[in-house]
């Protein structure tokens, strides 16, 4: 039966969200941005809304069960406040979701606690590498049985808070087939580069990382020793940036229309112009089916759907057109102003052009 | 809850359409579009026979039952039901779907507008033994999307308690079987007082028989050519009092006219369903034409490592599914009596921009093959762009969402 009314739960999460998103998030986006770094006690109040915590089952010291669909309502209204800010709280899934859905029931028991039970640390993942054409299921980064121990070389990009993490996930191919491995901080032949500078999420540290011959123990490999299915980890990576995408093009969205409403030409305001108006209309329809979109996928994927995975794909492809066509047109709406780093059109532009390069910089 | 499970009924009545759309349409979809007007009764009396079988006049959702005693009430579906069949059935042949006896937009407005005994008058017809079709007249020459130019007239004889009609109207679709080929009824738009503008505009049945009603031409069309779309004359054509729908005085206000414009909220969608079967069917055939041809589309990969022909597949797709979701969602929306003229437009804006543009990038991207009447892909290339037009152009529905979202009225976004 068809519904698309979110639960009462998941309504007083959304609002919960919504309003440390617009107060907290959003009041420090730009200060943020500029100075490259997120306060911590910031990211702390976000993490003790308890989104992580509530999908993690009370065996691992959650209180809660896991749901794709709660994690995109979640992810949008996060991602509505900030991008950089939304990444940042939700930096720990990367660690814990995967070891959720894939991991053997001894990595559940050890390594979910420590990071559901205390503040907000900076657990994180390793999934992109520095190639034009890097592929989530083509990674050139390698690990290769040696004894009791797999050995991982490569190069891995994109890594939040690496610099600072107590453990992570790599992800690695074993014979072709893209795994994960579980390595704490100081591993050695782990080598985290300088921070990397990028086009947007400035306030977002993120890291290279060097693997020269880190050995890892046969236990520390996702899911154990027979390994694990990569595909369920991906789609619900990319139905969260899919909704994260909704979420920064709906911010452009709401900002731009106020503006638009505001702004006097010619004896009316800028939105009662056509050329206005038909381009906010073509937004928020956008904005809406790829919502949808996402949803779908995720509800597919709590349904465990054959064709979850491919959905989730599809909603990331329509997502991320959806946010740089979205951005791009809300500086086009403010036209002079939108390039002016007073409004934060422009930092969302920057950051919706990411969505086509991020992967795995978020779980839900 | 969140849920995007199709019932369990809707999917069972999926599959029998499915069925028709297989047997029934595809088989003449070519023949049908290559001889204009002429009337596919095989057709049309099959679905007849089907719908009265299932003890139903037509497809449209049915007057709300009230609850089982003792049981749980369950959630309304008609309208979603509905957009799915409406879906399967453009699959088929979006001309020969038109063709549908019953329950098309003049019932629709019988249905939203009318009095208990102004629809058990004019919509009994269709339990008959006969197919009977109706239709909506409302648009004329100089009076498209715009509907507050509107010339047509209503005068009350208060001698003989008749209303008397003079204008004319064109794009009736199925005008001429509603008039002619049926015991059928058209409803006509025409304003019962000029002076009021919008306020003034109301509906009337015009019964088939009817002297002073007169269909003077069939359109030639891009597509959907089976379908009949006609331009209808009246002249001094006098209907009983009781045939107007809606309050015969003319208040300060436009409810009247509001009041035909909340039939689109069930409408609209309708048509996006149109278009994403149009749009479904378009791209199963250019799936199947590059699978014969080894090529299949690899899901998952990086923009960079796709073909440009799986990238524009991939799109499609996405795009489709949008669509479709939209269309599920403005039709819920319509079941569960929650207000949704900006969800039925933004369904109808972005499935016709879906159909529109998959079914003219698969023509180009089949080269040879998809310009070729030997595949039915150039037909479904004409048949889409209706829906952007009917029902509302993409522009309209556009300013439609654009004055919800920006909270304007009408004079304050032209």
């Amino acid at each position: 039966m068809y519904s698309f009314q979110p639960s009462e739960e998941q309504q007083m999460l959304i609002e919960a969200i919504k309003r440390y998103a617009m107060d907290d998030l959003r009041a420090a986006a730009r200060d943020a941005e500029e100075e490259g770094q997120l306060p911590p006690e910031l990211i702390e109040k976000g993490w003790e809304l308890g989104f992580l915590q509530a999908s993690i089952p009370e065996a691992y010291t959650g209180f809660g069960e896991r749901s794709a669909v709660t994690g995109v309502l979640a992810a949008e209204e996060f991602a509505y406040g900030d991008l950089a800010g939304a990444l940042a709280v939700l930096t720990p899934g990367l660690f814990t979701t995967p070891i959720l859905l894939a991991g053997s029931e001894a990595q559940k028991e050890q390594y979910i606690p420590p990071v559901i039970e205390m503040e907000w640390k900076p657990y994180t993942a390793a999934l992109m590498e520095p190639h034009f054409d890097f592929d989530p299921n083509a990674l050139k980064t390698t690990a290769r049985v040696e004894g009791d121990t797999y050995v991982l070389e490569g190069e891995k990009c994109y890594v939040p808070y690496a610099a600072d993490a107590e453990a992570m996930i790599v992800y690695a191919s074993l014979e072709g087939v893209t795994q994960g491995f579980i390595i704490s901080a100081g591993a050695e032949g782990l080598e985290v580069g300088e921070r990397m500078k990028l086009l947007g999420l400035n306030a977002l540290p993120l890291y290279p990382l060097s693997l020269k011959g880190v050995r890892v123990p046969k236990d520390n490999r996702l899911g154990g020793e027979a390994g694990h299915d990569f595909a369920p980890i991906l789609a619900a990576s990319n139905v969260a940036l899919a909704a994260m995408a909704v979420g920064v093009s709906r911010a452009a969205l709401d900002y731009s229309m106020a503006y638009a409403k505001e702004r006097e030409v010619f004896g009316v305001k800028v939105a009662q112009k056509q050329a206005i108006a038909f381009m906010i209309a073509e937004m928020g329809t956008a904005i809406e089916a790829n919502r949808l979109l996402a949803w779908e996928a995720a509800w597919m994927l709590d349904q465990g759907k054959e064709e979850a995975a491919k959905h989730a794909y599809l909603a990331l492809t329509g997502a991320m057109d959806t946010a740089m066509m979205v951005t791009d047109r809300a500086v086009q709406i403010l036209g002079g102003h939108g390039y002016i780093r007073e409004h934060p059109v422009e930092l969302w532009m920057r950051n919706g052009r990411g969505f086509a390069t991020f992967r795995g910089l978020a779980i839900v | 809850m969140i849920d995007f499970e199709t019932p369990k009924p809707i999917k069972q009545v999926c599959n029998v359409v499915e069925t028709v759309a297989v047997n029934m349409m595809r088989p003449v979809s070519r023949y049908f579009d290559e001889h204009e007007h002429e009337i596919p009764w095989d057709f049309i009396n099959f679905m007849h026979n089907a719908i009265r079988s299932m003890g139903g006049t037509s497809m449209a959702p049915k007057e709300e039952k009230s609850a089982e005693e003792g049981g749980e009430k369950r959630p309304p579906i008609g309208y979603q039901r509905l957009g799915h069949m409406v879906e399967m059935l453009a699959w088929g042949d979006a001309g020969l779907y038109l063709c549908l006896p019953g329950g098309m937009l003049g019932s629709a407005a019988v249905a939203a507008a009318g009095s208990p005994e102004q629809k058990k008058r004019f919509l009994s017809r269709f339990m008959g033994e006969k197919p009977v079709f109706d239709a909506m007249a409302m648009t004329e020459p100089q009076a498209g999307s715009d509907t507050s130019a509107i010339r047509a007239t209503a005068v009350l004889d208060e001698e003989t308690n008749e209303w008397v009609l003079n204008g004319e109207k064109i794009f009736v679709t199925a005008g001429h079987k509603a008039l002619i080929d049926s015991d059928g009824f058209v409803v006509v738009w025409a304003s019962i007082d000029p002076s009021a503008g919008r306020a003034g505009m109301r509906a009337f049945v015009v019964e088939a028989g009817t002297p002073g009603i007169k269909v003077t031409k069939l359109e030639h069309k891009l597509g959907i050519r089976v379908s009949d779309t006609a331009a209808i004359v009246l002249q001094d054509c006098r209907v009983p009092f009781e045939n107007i729908l809606g309050s015969p005085t003319v208040e300060k206000s436009t409810k009247g006219f509001k009041g035909a414009m909340a039939t689109f909220d069930a409408t609209r969608p309708i048509i996006a369903a149109q278009a994403v079967g149009i749009a479904r069917a378009t791209l199963e055939l250019l799936k199947e034409e590059l699978e014969k041809n080894g090529i299949t589309i690899r899901y998952g990969l990086p923009r960079q490592k796709l073909t440009n022909i799986e990238r524009e597949i991939i799109d499609m797709e996405a795009t489709l599914r949008a669509a479709w979701l939209l269309t599920i969602k403005a039709l819920w929306m319509a079941d569960n009596k929650i207000h949704n003229p900006k969800e039925a437009s933004m369904a109808k804006v972005y499935a016709g921009d879906a159909v529109v543009k998959i079914t003219q990038r698969a023509v180009e991207l089949l080269g040879p093959l998809g310009y070729s009447r030997e595949l039915l892909l150039e037909k479904w290339f004409r048949d889409a762009k209706i829906t952007d037009l009917y029902e509302g152009t993409g522009q309209i529905n556009r300013l439609v969402v654009a004055r919800h979202m920006l909270g304007y009225r009408g004079k304050e976004l032209r």
